[in-house]
């Protein structure tokens, strides 16, 4: 029942963001501070989720060391994404670091 | 945008639009299938992910699929796995949706005057599909096609564009959460880490300028700050103080 109300939530708000510029059919537009804030929307999102992801992986304080693979990993990725620009790539390679260091640790 | 001496040209195409004709419509709708497909291909993998942690993140089979019909939104729905494994609540995590698709705002902006022209209904159909790759799709069809092509074929080339992507991610979807129940140790293979690397690799080509930095700088310090907060709350409040941060900067640094 949550479960269902969670999804029709996250459902409403989704369409409903999509839709509001379609529906009003230009009548209705941002102004320029607004379109440009709304560009940092996504990294600063991403970035506030992975940095807890990688650095406290366990749930109990950062864990800045060398046996933390989920740090180790994205490191990983991070070099591979400067250098290849390539989504896929950096999650595949990401994802073969985060294993081997999981298996070596 | 349309000049008074184009008026009536574009009256007249509205016209031969209801007269298009069906293998026109399926030429179209294959033509915006293919032109997504690169795009389709990639988000396969992600698909699939998401159905595998769909269940071992407290999201039911049921759930999933449901979450693929009905929100089809890539990133949102794996910030979503997230957050309900680490026990948030639905109130938290709808919020934390709408903050992730505000950008899609933008994309709807971005194409208003293009789709203005056609029904309620047709527009409302293109902002349900509306993701990354539907917009990017389009909007690039758009900048290479004239005002002819736009008014009389535009609904349908999107409707085979958007019909591909949301068809493949909903059997993506199935197919992951299968592989899931199928091979239950999937779930000690790390795929979690999938998640992070998926961001790592979309944030960093927005990594190209100074305020952008210092965005993302602010979020992953206060991340790590408000960590303790509780329901997650610490994601918003970074979030928020990162992108206030970014576009100060912004701004100041283009009054200069």
């Amino acid at each position: 029942m949550t479960e269902a109300l969670m999804i029709a939530g996250m459902a409403v708000v989704t369409f409903g963001i999509r839709y509001i510029v379609l529906a009003s059919a230009g009548h209705f537009s941002f102004p320029n501070w607004a379109k440009s804030g709304l560009n940092f929307v996504p990294p600063a999102v991403l970035t506030a989720i992975i940095i807890p992801a990688v650095l406290i992986p366990n749930g109990n304080g950062i864990e800045l060391h060398l046996q933390n693979a989920s740090l180790l990993a994205a490191c990983v990725a991070v070099v591979v994404g400067l250098i290849r620009k390539d989504l896929l790539t950096t999650i595949v390679v990401g994802m073969i670091a985060f294993g081997l260091f999981k298996w070596l640790l | 945008m349309m000049s008074e001496a184009q008026a009536p040209d574009n009256c007249s195409m509205i016209d031969q639009n209801q007269n298009i004709s069906g293998s026109e419509i399926l030429q179209e709708i294959l033509a915006g299938s293919r032109a997504t497909l690169p795009m389709v291909v990639g988000a396969i993998p992600f698909g699939i992910i998401f159905g595998t942690l769909a269940e071992q993140s407290g999201l039911s089979p049921i759930g999933a699929i449901a979450m693929s019909i009905f929100v089809f939104a890539g990133s949102s729905q794996f910030i979503a796995l997230g957050l309900l494994a680490a026990g948030t609540g639905p109130l938290i995590i709808i919020a934390t949706t709408f903050i992730v698709n505000l950008r899609h705002l933008l994309y709807s902006a971005a194409i208003v005057d293009d789709v203005k022209h056609l029904s309620g209904p047709w527009r409302a159909i293109i902002a349900f599909g509306l993701t990354d790759e539907a917009f990017a799709t389009i909007a690039d069809k758009i900048r290479r096609s004239d005002d002819a092509w736009r008014l009389r074929s535009v609904q349908w080339f999107y409707l085979g564009s958007f019909g591909t992507m949301y068809g493949n991610w909903i059997l993506c979807t199935i197919i992951g959460i299968t592989l899931g129940e199928l091979v239950p140790e999937m779930s000690s293979w790390g795929l979690d880490f999938a998640m992070s690397a998926t961001f790592i690799g979309m944030v960093l080509p927005y990594l190209n300028t100074r305020p952008m930095m210092a965005c993302v700088l602010v979020a992953g310090a206060m991340s790590l700050g408000t960590a303790d907060m509780p329901h997650k709350l610490g994601l918003m409040v970074s979030a928020l103080s990162a992108v206030a941060v970014g576009l100060s900067y912004h701004l100041m640094s283009r009054r200069k």
